[in-house]
C-alpha cells in the first residue's frame, strides 16, 4: 500500500488548519460570475438616467393604476366582438410565423446538423442563424416594414425570421442527439440521405420538434402582442398601446391585460401538458 | 406493429396535418396575410436591406452616442436580471415542493410567478410608463417584473430536480431550515441557476430594445429616433452594435456555462 506511506498533500490555511473547500475551476468561475453580476448591477444603478422620476408619487400612482386595471376592467372604445377579432389577429400572426417558421427551419436545421450535412454548410447556416437571432424581433419587423410596407406581411416576415433562427438552433441540436447507430444502420443498407432523414432522423425526433414548435408558438403570441404595440402590426397589442398611450383608459388596459393573460396561461398549460406527455423524464428547455 | 396500428397512425398524422393547414389558412384570412405578397416582399426586402442599410462615415460619427445608450441598455438588463434573481431565489424556495414552508406560501409564489410571467413585458412597460415617466427606471421595472416570473419558474424546476437525499440527510442531523437550504439545496442548484440567469440576461437585452422603443429610453429610443427620421445608415449602425453586444454576451455566457455545468 504505497499510497498510505506517501505524505498526502493538503491545502492549509495560513494558521495551519486544513482548508475544507478545494477550489475547483468551476467553483472559481461561479464565484467570479456572481461577484461580476453584483458589481455590474451596482454600476448599472449608478449609470441610470433618473430624469423626471419622483419615486414616491410614481409608486402610489402605479398602485392606484394597478388597482383600477385589475379591479375595474371594462371595454369602452370597442365591443366584445371586436376584442375577440383583435385577439384572433394576434393569434393569427403567431400561428403564421410559427407554422411557416417551423417548415423552413426544418430544412435549414437539416443543413445545420453536423451529423447530416457537410461541415462548411453547417457552419455557414449556424453563423447566419446566430446573426439573425442577435437582432431583436422588433428591429426585424420595423426594417421589413420599410421595405414591404406596414401590414401583416412585414410583421409575419419579421417574426418569421426570428422564429426560424430560434427553431433551427433547437431542431439541429435535437438532430445531433439522434443515436449514431440508427444512422449507421440505415447507411449500411445503402439508403440515401433522404431515406436516412425520413426514416431515421424524423421519426425519432418528431415529438421533440413538435414540443419546441409549440413552445415557440407560446413565445410568438407574446411577441405578436409586442409587435402590435411597438411596430403597429395590429391586433390586441395595438389596442393595448392605444388604450394606455392615447385614451389613458386604465379599465380598458385592465381588460386587455386580462385577455392576454388568459390566453397566455392556456397556452402555457397546453405546452406543459405536451411536454409531460411526450417527455416525462427529461424536461428540456 | 401490425397493419391496423400503422393505418391508424397514418390517419392520425394526416388529420393532424390537415388541421394545421386549416388553422394556417384561417390565420392568413383573419390577418389579411397574402402568401404571394409575402413571398414577393421577401426578396424585395432583402434587396432594400442590402442597398440601404449601409454604415457610412457620416453615421460612424454618431457611434459615441449610440454606444453610450447601448451601455445604458446592457446595464439595465443586467441589473434587472440580477435583482430579479435575488427575489426569484426566495420565491423559488417557497414554491418548490422540496423546500416549501407551507402550502399557502407555495401557491402564492407560483401565482405571482404565473401572473408576472404571462403578462407580456410590453404591457408592464406601458402601465409603468404612465406614472414613472420616460427614464431608465421604467424599463428596468418592466424587465424586472417579467424576469421574476420567468426565473421563479426556472428555479422551482431546478430545486425540484435537486436530489432529495441530501436534504433528507441534513434533516436527519437536525439541521435548521437555513442550513438545509444553504448547504444542500443552493450548492446543488447554483450552476443551473447561473445558467438561467445568463440566459435571461441575453433575452433581456433584446427585450430592452423593445421596451426602449415604448418607453423612450436606451438603445431602443435611439433606434426609433433614427428610424422615424429615416436616417437608415444610423439605423444600420445601431442594429450592428446591438448584434455585436448580444453576440459578445452570448460567447461569454457560453464559456461560463461550459465550465460550470
Amino acid at each position: 500500500m504505497e499510497t498510505i506511506t506517501k505524505p498526502t498533500y493538503m491545502k492549509r490555511k495560513k494558521d495551519g488548519s486544513i482548508s475544507l473547500k478545494s477550489g475547483s475551476k468551476s467553483e472559481r468561475v461561479m464565484r467570479w460570475t456572481i461577484i461580476l453580476f453584483i458589481l455590474l448591477t451596482i454600476v448599472g444603478f449608478l449609470f441610470f438616467d433618473y430624469t423626471g422620476l419622483h419615486l414616491t408619487t410614481a409608486i402610489t400612482e402605479t398602485a392606484y393604476n394597478l388597482k383600477v386595471m385589475f379591479l375595474e376592467p371594462a371595454l369602452n372604445h370597442f365591443s366584445w366582438g371586436e376584442a375577440l377579432y383583435q385577439i384572433g389577429i394576434t393569434l393569427g400572426l403567431a400561428v403564421l410565423s410559427t407554422v411557416l417558421g417551423a417548415v423552413i427551419a426544418l430544412f435549414l436545421s437539416l443543413m445545420a446538423a453536423t451529423n447530416l450535412s457537410k461541415e462548411w454548410i453547417s457552419k455557414i447556416v449556424r453563423i447566419i442563424v446566430a446573426f439573425i437571432r442577435a437582432v431583436p424581433t422588433v428591429l426585424w419587423v420595423l426594417i421589413f416594414a420599410i421595405a414591404a410596407g406596414l401590414g401583416s406581411e412585414a410583421a409575419v416576415l419579421g417574426m418569421l425570421f426570428h422564429s426560424i433562427a430560434y427553431l433551427v438552433k433547437a431542431f439541429s441540436e435535437a438532430f445531433e442527439e439522434v443515436d449514431k447507430g440508427i444512422l449507421e444502420a440505415l447507411r449500411a443498407t445503402g439508403s440515401n440521405w433522404w431515406h436516412v432523414v425520413m426514416h431515421g432522423v424524423l421519426p425519432s425526433t418528431f415529438t421533440y420538434l413538435l414540443s419546441w414548435t409549440f413552445l415557440r408558438f407560446e413565445i410568438n403570441f407574446s411577441v405578436a402582442v409586442a409587435m402590435g404595440a411597438a411596430a403597429g402590426a395590429g391586433g390586441i397589442g395595438f389596442e393595448l398601446f392605444m388604450a394606455s398611450g392615447f385614451y389613458f383608459d386604465l379599465s380598458e388596459v385592465g381588460f386587455i391585460t386580462y385577455a392576454i393573460l388568459l390566453i397566455a396561461i392556456i397556452l402555457e398549460v397546453l405546452s406543459t401538458r405536451l411536454k409531460k406527455r411526450y417527455f416525462p423524464a427529461s424536461v428540456r428547455h | 406493429m401490425n397493419q391496423k396500428v400503422m393505418q391508424k397512425r397514418k390517419w392520425q398524422s394526416t388529420l393532424f396535418l390537415l388541421i394545421i393547414i386549416a388553422v394556417t389558412y384561417l390565420s392568413a384570412v383573419i390577418t389579411n396575410f397574402n402568401f404571394v405578397d409575402g413571398l414577393a416582399a421577401f426578396p424585395a426586402a432583402i434587396g432594400w436591406i442590402i442597398s440601404n442599410l449601409l454604415i457610412t462615415q457620416e453615421s460612424l460619427e454618431r457611434l459615441p452616442t449610440i454606444l453610450e445608450k447601448l451601455n445604458e441598455t446592457v446595464f439595465m438588463s443586467i441589473a434587472a436580471t440580477t435583482t430579479a434573481a435575488v427575489i426569484s431565489i426566495f420565491l423559488g424556495l417557497m414554491g418548490s415542493k422540496t423546500t416549501s414552508l407551507n402550502g399557502i406560501l407555495s401557491v402564492v409564489a407560483r401565482f405571482i410567478a404565473a401572473v408576472s410571467r404571462n403578462i407580456p413585458v410590453v404591457a408592464w412597460a406601458l402601465i409603468l410608463l404612465l406614472s414613472f415617466g420616460q427614464n431608465s427606471v421604467t424599463g428596468y421595472l418592466a424587465l424586472f417584473v417579467g424576469t421574476v416570473g420567468f426565473l421563479t419558474r426556472a428555479f422551482i424546476e431546478s430545486i425540484d430536480e435537486a436530489s432529495q437525499s441530501s436534504v433528507e440527510a441534513l434533516t436527519a442531523t437536525g439541521a435548521t431550515y437555513f442550513h438545509i437550504v444553504n448547504k444542500a439545496v443552493i450548492p446543488q442548484c447554483l450552476p443551473q441557476m447561473i445558467s438561467w440567469i445568463l440566459f435571461m440576461i441575453e433575452t433581456n437585452i433584446r427585450s430592452a430594445t423593445l421596451v426602449g422603443i415604448l418607453t423612450g429610453t436606451g438603445i431602443g429610443y435611439t433606434f426609433d429616433m433614427y428610424y422615424k427620421s429615416m436616417n437608415y445608415n444610423a439605423v444600420a449602425l445601431v442594429t450592428f452594435s446591438i448584434v455585436i453586444a448580444v453576440i459578445i454576451i452570448e460567447l461569454i455566457s457560453n464559456y461560463i456555462r461550459k465550465v460550470i455545468l
